[in-house]
């Protein structure tokens, strides 16, 4: 039988229409309008509550990428546990939602008029612009590196995709007795347990295959930044000697040619190069002149709604912002929620909920059996930002429990994202 | 026919998820829905996490006040029970005894 157009309205309700028509609302209309830009954990999840929550809102979600690709388990590909099919998912679920769903990029925002453009050439106007972008890597900062990435011999593999598959691949085609070079950058960055986990997983794999290689680990901060006691536990009792941790080891510059990382101390060369270098918000947040740190670099927003603190009807989400949150893919699930929740109330002449609760879990495995967490709950108050309650912090040891729960994490929270 | 059946029940589950979230007020709401990040979509879970949706209410609350007088053990729980007051407690154990 043929579903004709009458017949899905009657089933399907107004939100799922919205979508069928596929009329990006104007900011004019009775229904409110309102754009998101990115759809990683933050800006799925936002688009999805924006729906469920607010019914009479239209919701456009603008992506360029056609599938979604976790970051958080890509060292788990690094490390031969999973495959890059694993951590790759699509968008089909989502326009199930009503979410009209957009594959461009924003090249430009007018925040007075209140319209995106789109590569494709298309003025999209919006009621509120819900901005996640992720983080931009800060290439220019190491020399040499835009060199080295151009011609695939150093990734950052910071953004999982095509990057996490050469990195593996490098991996796999080092020999036994090589030397696998890594570096943290300076804080703040995506992850902040990210770089120790991939040296966990890392040396899981080298233990398994390649018993007589190393790691090296040149940290641009003082010390570990995130789980240090779980991670160096993991370093001293599951991988006795085989990873060489360098604080304040900045890298300066990347050599493709020579494969050596320099640092303030000396040139370090390796088998496989990984640098990661500094980061701040995403370019989109740029474009809309909300990376209004002092150096231009982060985006302060009102906490309650997550609306950038110098342009107006513009919220910004997820790694891009300016706090004392995490820079997880779980916070911006949830901040995602709190900016949807803030949206609906705006849009409704509502007061938004004056003291959002926020929690943070993340996971990280040391091994191929053993996780460890870090979990705080945040609560907004006043004049000082988001309080981390008493008693919140990680674990000392990984264990194969935790291990369970990590892949139980990542199953639900990408179908709370996605599905 | 069936694709029809399955457009209609897409057209219910929207309803009545927007349905329950009405019924609690917006800071429940948020931190019930931050929950699902870990717990699954509408407190429905994969794998070892337990699910949350239709918890019995009297359960849910004495799980959260035994993880937070660490009298049951737990793994992440108690830095999670630490982080809500009593009455969020009582609130979010009625919102997930009535998710179904």
């Amino acid at each position: 039988m043929t579903l004709n157009r009458r017949d899905f309205l009657k089933v399907s309700g107004a939100g799922a229409a919205a979508a069928l028509t596929g009329c990006a609302t104007t900011a004019s209309s009775a229904r409110p309008h309102v754009v998101v830009v990115g759809a990683g954990f933050g800006g799925a999840t936002c688009a999805k509550y924006l729906r469920q929550w607010g019914p009479n809102i239209d919701v456009t979600l603008i992506e360029p990428n056609d599938k979604f690709v976790s970051c958080p388990i890509s060292n788990w590909v690094l490390g031969g546990l999973r495959t890059m099919d694993d951590i790759t998912h699509g968008y089909d679920n989502l326009p199930r939602h009503g979410i009209k769903m957009v594959k461009d990029s924003v090249v430009a925002i007018d925040p007075a008029k209140r319209f995106v453009k789109t590569r494709s050439g298309a003025s999209i106007a919006y009621d509120r612009l819900v901005l996640a972008p992720g983080i931009e890597i800060l290439t220019g900062t190491v020399k040499g590196f835009n060199e080295a990435e151009t011609t695939g011999k150093v990734v950052h593999a910071w953004k999982a995709g095509p990057q996490t598959a050469l990195l593996r691949k490098q991996l796999e085609a080092m020999p036994d007795g090589g030397t696998f070079v890594m570096s943290v950058p300076a804080a703040p960055y995506r992850c902040p347990p990210g770089p120790y986990e991939r040296a966990c997983m890392v040396a899981n794999y080298f233990k398994q295959a390649k018993p007589k290689s190393k790691i090296i680990l040149l940290d641009g901060n003082p010390d570990v930044v995130s789980k240090k006691p779980l991670f160096t536990d993991a370093w001293n009792t599951l991988y006795p000697g085989m990873l060489d941790y360098r604080p304040n080891n900045a890298p300066l510059a990347v050599d493709g040619s020579k494969m050596t990382v320099t640092t303030e101390f000396d040139d370090v060369r390796g088998d496989v190069l990984n640098v990661v270098p500094r980061q701040r918000a995403g370019e989109l947040c740029a474009m809309a002149g909300a990376r209004n740190d002092s150096a231009g670099n982060w985006c302060a927003v009102n906490f309650t709604t997550f609306e950038s603190t110098t342009v107006p009807n513009v919220h910004i989400i997820g790694d891009s912002v300016l706090s004392s949150l995490p820079k997880s893919g779980h916070m911006a699930t949830n901040m995602a929620k709190i900016c949807a929740a803030a949206i609906v109330e705006l849009l409704a002449g509502r007061q938004p909920d004056p003291i959002p609760v926020v929690a943070n879990t993340c996971y990280s495995a040391t091994s191929s059996s053993t996780s460890g967490y870090v979990a705080n709950v945040y609560r907004f108050e006043a004049g000082k930002g988001y309080v981390s309650a008493p008693e919140g912090g990680a674990t000392p040891k990984g264990d194969a429990l935790n291990f369970t729960y990590n892949e139980s994490w990542a199953k639900n929270i990408w179908a709370e994202v996605l599905s | 026919m069936t694709k029809k059946i399955t457009l209609a029940i897409v057209g219910l589950a929207g309803l009545a998820l927007s349905g329950i979230a009405g019924a609690a007020d917006i800071h429940t709401q948020s931190i019930a829905s931050t929950c699902m990040s870990c717990h699954g979509p509408g407190g429905k879970s994969q794998g070892a996490i337990p699910s949350l949706a239709g918890l019995d209410k009297e359960y849910f609350v004495k799980s959260m006040k035994d993880f937070k007088a660490g009298t049951r053990a737990a793994s992440i729980m108690k830095r999670h029970a630490n982080g809500y007051t009593d009455a969020e407690v009582e609130a979010m154990a009625a919102y997930f005894a009535g998710l179904k």
